[in-house]
């Protein structure tokens, strides 16, 4: 098995890219995972052309949580925001490799489901269905 | 293992064998990522020694059967079998009468049980109930309903920063007048403190204050003699204490108990039932409506009796023994915080820890990579948490199968994670 506390994770916990506020996000969520006490704030500032022009995400908890959510950040910027809306569960797991057990995997989890929360919120009434949030 | 010697001398002196103990764990035999299993969370369940698992399988294959009823030979053989784990759990707490002893899902229904048949016709409006801040949710929740239901009011003694009850608060509170029950933790669940219950039962009664103890820590580690401790009321969980999940007991002063309303109605509890209304029978059945949990009861009776067997006592000094060890071991590790007392004449075997700024859940994940079980988290005691100051602590829990080995074991670990983690 191999260990989900490798060098990366480590390294993007102890000095996290993207961490912050944004003085003129549109888009700004933020949720909290009961278990571990995860919190985590994702904000995205949007060009005209719905592109995420900057993005940061705020909070604190475990390593897993918080170094998914600034892997995240990562993965976001330039994207559209209909791009935003496709990332999968998938990809932040093998962005985070190692093996997760299902209760963990929460935390792993956390920042994509805060920032599909806080696109769905954006688009209103354009998306009829959180089926993809359900999934988180 | 030298340097062991005089920190715990007392495998021989008090004629206890973990070794033969651990025989009796079929799951301890279990590797994770191909290393023996080091269970270490047993403040949030035990495992079960082949003494029980061996009783749930004979009442099934046997003589399963509903009790009191039926009158034929298995069924008589269930209820007598379901009688008789009454007994044993009587006489392992020291009851007067088996009558006291009422089978329930856990500590968290007895206490439940208690609030709503005593509490709703004894707390009334502008009555207090006095708590601590180290109790778990389930000594918390059931009584702040109650309380915002009668309108009374909840007070709480505080702890000190070695995590002790501050005595002056019990004092204080119980000077105002108020105070109709004091619900208390023998063993808290987080910092290990064991607390003075006789004591406080004693100074509570002056006052006419009753007390509900929550035994959920404290009756699987500890000979209890509840006439001795003088409480009124006792909760306590089988699966803490080597027993089947699903049953538990609140035990209660006979006295009190008979003029007590029932919890839940329904079948089997009632004496006569006319269309209108209904009579009750005497206590302890007036409590236990409907089909009870008779595998479990059967189960935590061969539990008790594994319990006697070995000794409480024993049971109590190989905790201390491994508590002590784990302190001193733990203690050693360089920018780890231990909460709760220092001494471990002082303490059940919980030893909760922070090691510098890595959450517990990262700690936890990483103890189990290399086979080690533990808790991380709040442990359903947030109010406590938030007077630690902590969002979360790493929690090792200890039974009567644990071994130094496995504390060698766990402190190695630790070690690792403070490596990974550059402290």
């Amino acid at each position: 098995m191999s260990s989900v506390y490798s060098e990366i994770i480590l390294d993007y916990y102890r000095h996290p890219r993207n961490k912050g506020t944004l003085e003129h996000a549109q888009i700004s969520a933020k949720d909290s995972n009961p278990l571990c006490g995860d919190i985590i704030e994702m904000q995205l500032e949007l060009d005209k052309n719905n592109s995420v022009r900057d993005v940061r995400f705020n909070g604190q908890g475990c390593a897993i949580s918080q170094a998914s959510a600034s892997m995240l950040t990562e993965l976001v910027k330039g994207k559209t925001i209909d791009d935003v809306r496709k990332i999968s569960k998938e990809e932040i797991l093998s962005l985070i490799g190692g093996q997760l057990s299902a209760v963990r995997l929460k935390c792993a989890l956390l920042s994509l489901k805060v920032l599909k929360t806080g696109v769905y919120n954006y688009l209103g009434s354009a998306i009829s269905s959180k089926e993809e949030l359900s999934d988180l | 293992m030298q340097r062991h010697a005089q920190v715990y001398p007392s495998k021989k002196t008090s004629g206890y064998d973990v070794g033969r103990a651990r025989a009796d764990f079929p799951i301890l035999k279990r590797e994770i990522n191909g290393r023996s299993l080091v269970y270490l969370d047993n403040a949030a369940t035990s495992q079960k020694p082949v003494q029980v698992i061996e009783a749930l399988d004979r009442f099934y294959n046997q003589y399963n059967a509903n009790v009191y009823r039926g009158v034929y030979r298995i069924s008589e053989e269930a209820t007598v079998a379901y009688e008789d784990a009454r007994r044993k759990i009587a006489h392992l707490i020291n009851a007067k009468d088996p009558s006291e002893i009422i089978f329930v899902r856990g500590t968290t229904e007895a206490i439940n049980l208690a609030a709503h048949s005593w509490g709703r016709s004894n707390i009334g409006l502008g009555d207090s109930i006095m708590l601590t801040e180290m109790e778990h949710h389930s000594n918390i929740v059931p009584w702040q309903q109650l309380a915002r239901e009668k309108g009374a009011n909840l007070k709480y003694v505080g702890i000190s920063e070695e995590g002790q009850l501050l005595r002056q608060d019990v004092h204080q509170h119980l000077e105002e007048g108020t105070v109709k029950l004091f619900a208390v933790t023998q063993v808290s669940n987080v910092l290990g403190t064991i607390n003075p219950i006789r004591e406080l039962a004693r100074e509570a009664h002056k006052y006419g204050c009753k007390v509900l103890v929550d035994g959920a820590q404290s009756v699987p580690h500890m000979p209890i003699d509840v006439q001795d401790l003088d409480c009124d009321f006792l909760a306590f969980s089988g699966h803490k204490m080597c027993g089947p999940t699903g049953i538990g007991v609140l035990y209660g002063k006979r006295e009190l108990l008979q003029t007590m309303e029932p919890y839940q109605s329904g079948g089997e509890m009632i004496k006569e039932v006319h269309l209108y209304e209904a009579t009750f029978k005497d206590p302890p059945f007036k409590f236990e409506a409907g089909t009870t949990d008779i595998a479990g009861a059967i189960g935590l009776g061969a539990a008790a009796d594994y319990l006697t067997k070995l000794g409480l006592r024993n049971v109590r000094d190989h905790d201390r023994g491994i508590t002590k060890y784990a302190l001193e071991a733990l203690g050693r590790v360089k920018d780890l915080k231990i909460y709760g007392p220092t001494d471990a004449e002082t303490r059940g075997g919980v030893v909760s820890f922070n090691l510098a700024d890595v959450h517990a859940h990262d700690m936890a994940s990483m103890l189990d990579e290399d086979g080690i079980a533990v808790r991380s988290g709040h442990h359903c005691a947030q109010p406590l948490m938030e007077r630690l100051g902590v969002a979360a602590t790493t929690r090792a829990s200890f039974y009567l199968y644990n071994t130094e080995e496995e504390i060698d074991r766990l402190v190695g670990s630790v070690e690792r994670a403070g490596r990974v983690f550059k402290i």
